[in-house]
Order: C-alpha cells, then structure tokens, then sequence
C-alpha cells in the first residue's frame, strides 16, 4: 500500500506522552503471572514457532546459514512433532541461501536490509538493498528507521523514507526497527512507533541486536499500546517483533503474557508476534522437554546451531 | 477613651443664641465599639448589646453582643479569604504581619489606656503592649520559615519524588483567653494566619474594648478583609456555635473550663474539626509563642510523582 | 505438533471509519493454568487466646468466635471475645510495661528489639502472607509483594527512630504519652498492626492493639513473632473481639491515647467518647478520592493507576481513587482502555498467584457493594462489569465501573468500599478541581498531566493529605499519610508519624 495521504497524519511531535516509571510498573506486574503446567508448555511451543532465528554477522558463510536453516526445521529431532520457528533472518547476501535450504517448510525468510545497522546510508543505496533481498526471495525485510534524522526531528524524512522502503518491498513484509536503545525515552520510542506504523509498517520492531539496551519489556510494552491505539484508530493490525537480548524462555513467556493481555487473541500467532533471537531456542526447547519429562536439562543435548 | 459612658456637659444660650460651653472643657468624641467581619465594621446583626464592667464597677462600653448570625456571617467572610489568604506568598504575610506590628506600636497609648481601663496597672499594661507587638513580629518572622522546619522530602523506596509540607488548615474559629485581653488574643491569632489560616475570634467577654481596637490595627495594614474577624459577646452564649459549624476546619478554646472542653471536644466530632484547648499556656512566658503552635492548625500534605532512571540509573530504560 | 490456531487472519471490518466496532479478544486460546500458594507453608491453630503481658491469656469472658475464609466460608479458627475485664487486664499489662520497663529502656536497645521484630516477620513472610489471604481474602499476589513486606519495612523504619527523637522536633524534647490503645481494620490487617505498634513502641509507649473482627490471625502471628523476639512482656498486648471490645478500650481510663483506622462513623463516636478525658487521638478514617486525568496525561499510565487505584485490594482501601474525572476530549479513549484493561483482571481463588481480585472481605460488605451497585443503575448511571467468571462460593465482585454519572450521585459522594469506580466528566481545570474537593472527605487524590506547572497547581489546591501525581496507591514507610477534613487527623509514617505519639516538653 502506499502511504496514507499526509492530511490525515497526526502531529507526531504531539503523540502521547508516556511515563516510564508507569510502564516500568506495568511491565513489571506482567513478571508476576505465574504460568505452570500445560500452560507453560503451550506458551514455550508458541515462542518456539515466534522466533526469527537469526544469526547476523561479519562472518556469515553459505555453511553457517546452511546449518542455522536446518536447525529451524529440526529444533530437536529427539522429539519429532515440535513446531519450526517462524523464519530465518541473515544478511541480503545470505537470502538465497537460506530461502534454498527451508524450501517447502512454511519458514519464511527475514532479510536485514537499509544499511543494516546504522542505516548511515543514501536513500537509493537502501532502495536498492532492500530491492536486492526481495529479489533473492525475503519474504520479509527488516530496515532500520535514520535515528539521526529521527533526533534532528526530522519526521517527515523518517516517514517518507519507510514509505519508499515499503514500497520497494512489493510483496514481502516490512519490519521497521527503531533500535530503541538509541532512541533515549519511551516518549521517542512511542513517537517512532507511531511514524512507522502510519508510513506503512507491517510490523515494528524494538532494536537491531548491535545495540544495548536492546528489546526490553517496558520498550515493548510501549510499542505494543501503540500498536493498540493504531488498530482501534485505523483497525490495521501492525505485527510486533522484540528482538536483542531476549535469551531465555521464563523471560519469552512473561512478553507473551504481555502480548495477550495488551492485544489479545489476534496477536498470539507468528503472524503478529515475533521474537528476533539466536540463543533463545535452544532455552525453549530445554525447557519444553523438561516439561514433558520432569528432568532437568542439559546443554549438551541440544545442538547448538 | 471609653472613659464613661455619659459625659456630662451643661448648656447654656449665649447673647446671640449659639450654644456654648459653660466651661472651656470639650466635649469628648466617643468610641463606638463595634464588630469586625469581612474587613468592615458593622454593628451586630441582632441589635443587642452588653455593658462590661471594670473591678471598680465602672461600665466600659456599650459592647455589641454577637449573635450566631455574626458568627455565621463571619464564618462566610473567612471562608471567602481562605484561598486568597493562603495562597499569598509566606512572604507577602510575612510583611502584613510585621505591618501590623508597626500599627500597634503607632497606637500604642490607646491600648496601654484600654488596658489601664480594665484593670491593668500602667506598668503591666505596657509590658503586655509591648510582648504582643513583639509577638507579631515573632511570627511575621515565622511566616516563610516554618515550613521549611515542619517540611521533609521522603526518601521512598520507590522510583519516586515524594516530599510532605505543612498546609493551612482553612478557617479556624477561635476563643480568646478571657484574662491577657491583648497579649492572649495576638498570641493566638498570630500562628493561626502565619499559617494561611482565616479566623473568626471571639474576644474577651469581660475586657473587649483593646481587642475592638486590635481589629482597627488590622484594618489599616493591609490585611485583607475577612482573614481576622473579630466579635464580641458572651461565650455561654456562642461557644457551641463556634465548635459546630461544619464549614469551620479547627477551633481553639484558651479556657480552662472543663464542661465546655468535653462539650466542645465532643461537637468537633460532628464534622472532625480540629480542636485545641489552649488553656495552660502562660502568654507572658517563653512557651507563649512557638511554631508549633503555627503547626497545630496546619495539615502535612504529601505528595509523589515518579522519577526517571532512578532504579535503573546507568542501564538506560 | 503444531500451535497453529484455526481462525480469521484477515482485518477487522470497519463500518464508515467508526473505531467503536473494532474490539480486542481477551478471552484467549492461551490461557493460564491455576496456580495456587500452597497453604502448607502456613499454620492456623485451631483455637487462639488473648496475648498479654508476653503469654497466651484464656479470656476471662470465657468466650471465642470464629474467623472465616471469605472465598471459601469455612471456618480457619477461632480467637478469643476480649471482655472488658480482658481489657482492663491488658491496659493494666501495659502501663506496668510502660511504668517499669519500657520508658525507663534504653532508646537504642528499644531500637534493636523493633529491628528484630522487623527481620522475624521477613524470615516469615510467605507463612504471613497465606495467612493474611486466607483470612481477609486478598489476592496472595498482594498480600506477598505489598502488604507482609511493608509491613517489616515500616518495623524498620521506625526502629532506626528510637534513639534519634532528639533530630525530630526541634528544640523541644519529645516524651512518650504512655499507653496506647489501637484499633485496626480488616483490609490491611497486618500491615495496619505494623503501621500502629511500629512508631508507638519506638517513641517509647506501650500498646494494646485490638484487630478487626473478621481477620485476627495475621495479628496473632505478629503476636507469636513478638514473643518470640523477647520484647519485654506487656510492652504489646494483642487482643481479638468486635466493636465491644473496642469501645471498652477507646473507654478504659488507663489509656492515654487511641489510634483508630476505620470508618468516619466510628471515628467520630471515638472523638466523643474520648471528650473530657486527656486521651490524644489519631484517627484514619474514610475517602473518596478524585483521580484526575487530563487530556495532556499519559494515557496508559493513567489507565493503569486508575485500575491499581480502585481494584487494588478488592477497592477496600480507604484511600481508593473512587471518583475519576477525565477530560472530555479523552473520555470516550480512556472509558475504552479501562474496559480492555478490565478484561485482563482475573477474579477469583485469592490463593492463586494470577488472581487480581480476591474475595471481598465478608458478607455484609459485599451487601454493602451490592446495595450501591442498585443504587448507581436507579440514579440513572451506566454501569459496566467486566465479564470474568466468578468462583461459587465465597463473596464476589466483579470490577465495575459506572459511566454518565452525576457529581450528585451518591456514588459519587459516598464511599463503598469495594471495587467500583465512578467515572464523570470535565473540561476546565478550575472546575475539577471545585468537584475534586466537593466532597466531605479529604484523604487521597490523584492527577495525571504531562505539565510541570499544571501538577503543582494541581497538587496546591487538591484538599487531601496524600496526592499522588501521574501515579496512584504508593506507599511508603517513610512517607506520612493521612487525611483532611472527615478523612480524619494526624499522620502515620514517616516523621510526621511520630508526632502521633509524644507530647512535646520545652527544653
């Protein structure tokens, strides 16, 4: 879709304040839901099919993605029956690769593009990086918002240039990083939010994984009422992806409490919600099979791709 | 001053028929005592009057005797200077306060003469003049300091900005102490508009004249109408109403009378007024003045708000 | 295995642009298992006697009742029916303490008998937090993350003050009055017992301390720590009963000063049956607090603080933001997120870690509630509950909130003590702040706007002992709270709190 016609776009120097320690509170009390039983099981099968496996390095070979793609189809074949992840995110360099070896298993291929990660790039280099990913075959890009031009107030940049970014993408669906932890309040987190959504974001996502703080919970708690308030004023459902230092399962659990009491039914599905992370499947699966056994797990018998 | 209540002077017609004095002696102006309420000075409402009387029996003056109408009415002009009053800059009160100091002191004869007039030697009245402009001046100083004193910010354990200070109270009625007619009603008053309070002050029964005339020190210092109202009449009389008014916050008795505190204290209830019963305090001594007593008539205010950053300083948000 | 879920991935429909057709789904396929406390972490004599003078005291009136579980209504124990011959044997148990121990102590050594009364409820915090659950009905989630540990917190506090009085009232010397005679309600049973014995004992008085009659137990735990922490017999006497037993207290002539939470009817009966005697008093009583949403606020915030501000502990707090005024260009978004929010609010098992609202304190205050829920659909409000499901037995109340309402409604005026908020309207500053203060009581307030200048004039004017901006409910042990107006007098916490329980001596 192109972008909505500029009348009708809010003041976003004006979206809503928000106030931290608040969200703090809130985020916190999400922690204290207890989830036992099959409702833990559940919750860890759903994570499991969230993630955007990721691996997102200077030293990415064919092999290494090769193996990573593999791993998203086989978590853990000592318990067939597991649900995949929900896609493999790589480099534009690696997006044939990788969509070669997923062929025909439903998991879709995220692919980093806009100069990913400092997004310190003209806007053609980005149009063409992003054209790039979609041609290898990304059914989904995941650009970085200019945070500098975000800090000059230069909204309007910010907006026109998602928008061009969508627009290159065709087909695939765009995931628009704010990387939060170089945004500085919650306020600017919500105002990015709010921008990106409106230039035509499929889904907005917390940070690049470069960058600390990376996701957090009141940083997605924030984006995730954005994505509240966008949906009951234009009635699109926006995806959110929480990406960066989301490494253990008790922790992937209390966002998807969070998830279902801010957004409800709709948004429990890899469709809405995913969790952008490399260690994390591993944990889930762990814990998954302790869960069916009643044994405590090791390391050792998880691979570790 | 007040000396009698009916001068006597003898009229003759002179040759050319104008009256003149038989002697050179003028005739003295008389003072009319009247009430104070919402800054003017109007009679009683309901007419009457009372006739107070020295040890030596000799009448005072034709004394309004306040009604509970006076009082509500006071109550009303208090009511309507609260916000004005307490809103003001501690500052601003500070200098009224220190006005009214410079009003008694430029009066002073007249209220030694009052105070003579009911029964004080010379001597006492003077000292008594003086302790009650020194008192004014007491708590004119007292008006920007206290609530640094009574104040305190509160170290929370939360993510939290949170400080607790002393905030007037609202309208507060009064009964004077009977005896320190002067001293006893400047002393009491004085902490209760330092505050931001209004008042509505019974005076003496028996020695009204100098507290009529305090009301008239009020009125040229800028104080604004209807922060001190001051009636005169008989406590038997207006006592409960002054405790049972629910638009009244706080009521001071300085009375040692122990059937009228149990009623008083038992009235407050009706809606929870603040009730002090000021009835050992020597006004002469050191304890006659202190910011406690600015602080009984105040309330502790808390308030929070959340700060940024305090929990996770360093780790961003 | 799969979790793929069978539904419509497709957008909601909209008609015209109209938002009000679009509704979040709650009710979610993922949903949480029960997962209850285990109370076997807890025991619950069958039978409990006065505690006085240090030792467990059958009483003299021979007489028990029982104390019930209100999600449950079976019965937990029975404590004793303190008499008036029972309240003169612990009024004369703490004047000896006082006269012969306690005054004559150390100030630091009292100090360190509070500290370990403060550790001791900290080591027994989860057996303190089944217990208060069981028998008042709060969520277990509450009474383990806020009351049991502000509770020790405030021992804490006012440990550390027992040999430091002479930093707290300049230039005067501040003395015990004596004993204390405190009476406690029930839906802060064991955090009010710390909020009353805490500063009483610290500033060198002696205490007897009567508990609410519905929920004793938290308070006869307290009493079991405090035997066991060695302070000295008689300094704190706890005795159990119904309003008897407080009025034979509030009249014992032994007593040199009452602290009273609960109601303003009571409260005000405590005023005149103290008249004419030389008992101090402090009195926490009743609210209706306004919280105030401005259309500058931040909105989820504001949400937030507005559902912790009335469902918090079942609404059963006296400081509950019971009246929201919101801007009414903001009314329509902030009703709709109330609503969502609601809908996450889980009711039931109190002993469940995921409940939010527990089971309301007992019978006659649910009749309470229920009597005012009429009482706002015949005024003409509209009212709306959130639509969670409901255990069989117990007592029950579904977070509510009524719309259209009028600042002469009497829910609006009055407080009902459960969960059930008013919402009205507002356009200009001057005249919330007139609604906000158009009440007869003056405890609590809150306001929620983005702007510096705007807070503090708020905040200025808003006649109440507590505010709380862009936040609501927080408590502290070293922040002094207390009301206006017949909210009551006096201040508990903080500095300020200790003035409750001395008499100032010139130096």
């Amino acid at each position: 879709m192109g972008a909505p016609s500029s009348t009708l776009l809010p003041q976003f120097s004006l979206t809503p304040r928000i106030d931290q320690v608040g969200v703090e509170e809130r985020a916190a009390r999400f922690t204290t839901r207890s989830i036992k039983k099959e409702a833990k099981l559940n919750g860890l099968l759903l994570v499991l099919n969230m993630i955007d496996l990721t691996t997102l390095e200077g030293k990415d070979t064919a092999g290494k993605v090769k193996q990573l793609c593999y791993k998203a189809m086989h978590p853990h074949d000592a318990y067939p029956g597991l649900p995949g992840v929900a896609a493999i995110c790589v480099y534009p360099s690696m997006v044939k690769v990788a969509k070669k070896a997923v062929d025909g298993s439903g998991i879709k291929i995220a692919s980093v593009a806009t100069a990913f990660p400092s997004g310190q790039a003209p806007r053609d280099v980005k149009i063409r990086d992003t054209k790039y990913a979609v041609n290898e075959g990304a059914d989904e890009v995941d650009m970085v918002i200019s945070r500098g031009k975000f800090h000059e107030g230069e909204y309007n940049y910010v907006f026109d240039e998602i928008a061009a970014i969508k627009e290159a993408c065709g087909e695939a669906r765009l995931k628009v990083i704010l990387e939060t932890g170089e945004l500085g309040t919650l306020d600017k987190v919500r105002r990015a939010s709010d921008i990106a959504m409106h230039a035509g974001a499929d889904f907005i996502k917390t940070s690049t994984g470069k960058i600390q703080p990376a996701a957090t919970m009141p940083v997605t708690l924030v984006m995730l009422e954005a994505i509240r308030d966008f949906y009951y004023k234009t009635g699109k459902m926006i995806g959110m992806k929480p990406a960066g230092g989301i490494s253990k399962s008790k922790l992937a659990v209390h966002y998807l409490v969070m998830v279902k009491e801010v957004l409800g039914e709709d948004w429990l599905t890899n469709q809405w919600f995913r969790f952008g992370a490399s260690s994390l499947a591993n944990d889930v699966l762990m814990q998954i099979v302790k869960e069916k056994t009643g044994v405590y797990q090791s390391a050792n018998y998880f691979s570790i791709d | 001053m007040g000396k009698t209540l009916v001068n006597k002077s003898s009229l003759t017609i002179s040759e050319n028929g104008l009256e003149k004095p038989t002697s050179s002696k003028r005739l003295e102006v008389l003072k009319t005592y009247k009430i104070y309420i919402g800054g003017q000075f109007p009679r009683t409402e309901s007419g009457r009057y009372y006739v107070p009387t020295n040890e030596a029996g000799k009448k005072l003056a034709n004394v309004c005797l306040s009604s509970r109408k006076d009082f509500r009415n006071a109550v009303v002009a208090a009511r309507g200077a609260v916000s004005g009053w307490s809103g003001r800059a501690a500052f601003n009160r500070s200098q009224i306060l220190y006005r009214m100091a410079e009003m008694l002191e430029g009066r002073k004869a007249q209220f030694i003469d009052e105070l003579i007039e009911q029964d004080n030697t010379k001597a006492k009245a003077e000292k008594e003049v003086n302790l009650a402009i020194d008192r004014l001046i007491y708590y004119a100083g007292w008006c920007d300091k206290f609530q640094q004193i009574f104040s305190s910010v509160n170290p929370v354990a939360s993510s939290h900005f949170n400080f607790s200070v002393p905030e007037a109270t609202g309208v507060v009625s009064i009964i004077a102490p009977q005896g320190d007619s002067l001293l006893g009603l400047v002393s009491v008053m004085a902490p209760v508009i330092a505050g931001g309070n209004t008042c509505v002050i019974l005076a003496s029964e028996t020695k009204p004249l100098c507290s009529v005339t305090f009301s008239e020190v009020l009125h040229s210092s800028d104080l604004p109408g209807g922060v001190v109202n001051i009636l005169t009449g008989k406590i038997q009389e207006l006592a409960s109403w002054f405790v049972d008014h629910m638009d009244v916050n706080a009521t001071i008795y300085c009375e040692k009378d122990s059937n009228t505190q149990k009623s008083m204290r038992e009235k407050s209830a009706l809606n929870l007024k603040r009730i002090f019963f000021y009835d050992k305090v020597n006004w002469y001594s050191a304890a006659g003045q202190s910011p406690y007593f600015i602080l009984d008539t105040q309330e502790i205010k808390t308030t929070w708000h959340p700060v940024e950053n305090i929990a996770s300083a360093g780790a961003g948000y | 295995m799969s979790v793929t879920k069978k539904k419509s991935r497709t957008n909601p429909k909209r008609e015209n642009g109209k938002s009000n057709t679009i509704k979040l789904k709650f009710d979610t396929s993922w949903s949480y298992a029960p997962a209850p406390e285990s109370k076997s972490a807890a025991s619950i004599k069958p039978q409990y006697d006065l505690f006085i003078n240090g030792e467990w005291q059958k009483p003299l009136s021979k007489k028990y009742f029982e104390t019930f579980n209100p999600a449950t209504e079976e019965k937990l124990s029975e404590v004793a029916d303190a008499g008036s011959a029972d309240v003169d044997k612990a009024v004369k148990a703490a004047r000896n303490a006082y006269d012969n121990v306690w005054k004559k102590m150390v100030p630091k050594e009292r100090a360190k008998y509070i500290f370990r009364i403060a550790r001791m409820i900290q080591e027994r915090a989860r057996e303190l937090a089944i217990i208060e659950t069981l028998d008042g009905g709060k969520p277990i989630r509450e009474s383990r993350d806020f009351d049991v540990p502000t509770a020790a917190n405030h021992f804490f506090y006012y440990a550390g003050w027992a040999d430091k009085l002479e930093y707290a009232f300049p230039n005067r010397k501040a003395v015990p009055l004596g004993v204390a005679g405190q009476i406690i309600p029930w839906n802060f049973p064991l955090l009010m017992a710390a909020w009353k014995i805490a500063p009483a004992i610290a500033t060198g008085n002696t205490v007897v301390l009567k508990t609410a009659e519905s929920t004793p137990l938290t308070a006869l735990k307290l009493a079991e720590i405090i035997e066991e922490s060695g302070l000295p017999p008689g300094v704190v006497n706890i005795i159990t009963g119904a309003g008897e037993t407080g009025a034979a207290l509030v009249n014992h002539p032994g007593v040199d000063k009452i602290a009273f939470t609960g109601s303003t009817d009571v409260g005000k009966i405590i005023q005149r049956a103290i008249a004419g005697t030389h008992k101090k008093a402090t009195l926490e009583l009743g609210g209706k607090a306004a919280n105030i949403i401005f259309d500058d606020a931040p909105i989820d915030q504001a949400v937030e603080g507005v559902i912790n501000g009335i469902y918090f502990n079942q609404g059963h707090v006296c400081c509950a933001g019971s009246r929201l005024y919101v801007q009414e260009s903001i009314a329509k978004e902030v009703i709709r997120k109330l609503k969502d929010r609601m809908s996450s609010l889980i009711v039931g098992d109190p002993m469940d870690k995921n409940t939010d609202i527990g089971a309301i304190n007992s019978r006659s205050q649910l009749e309470t509630i229920q009597k005012y829920l009429k009482i706002g659909r015949e005024e003409g409000a509209e009212m709306y509950e959130s639509g969670c499901p409901l255990p069989g037995k117990g007592y029950w109340c579904r977070p509510t909130l009524f719309t259209n309402v009028a600042q002469s409604n009497r829910i609006a005026q009055e407080e009902i003590f459960g969960p059930v908020l008013s919402v009205l309207t507002f356009r200009t500053d001057d005249e919330v702040i007139e609604k906000a203060n158009n009440s007869p009581y003056g405890l609590s307030a809150g306001v929620w706007t983005d702007k510096g200048s705007k807070i503090f004039n708020m905040t200025r004017r808003m006649r109440a002992g507590v505010i709380w901006a862009n936040t609501f409910n927080k408590f502290d042990p070293s922040s002094p709270f207390g009301g206006y107006k017949e909210s009551g007098f006096g201040r508990e916490g903080g500095l300020h709190g200790l003035a409750a329980y001395v008499t100032l001596e010139n130096v």
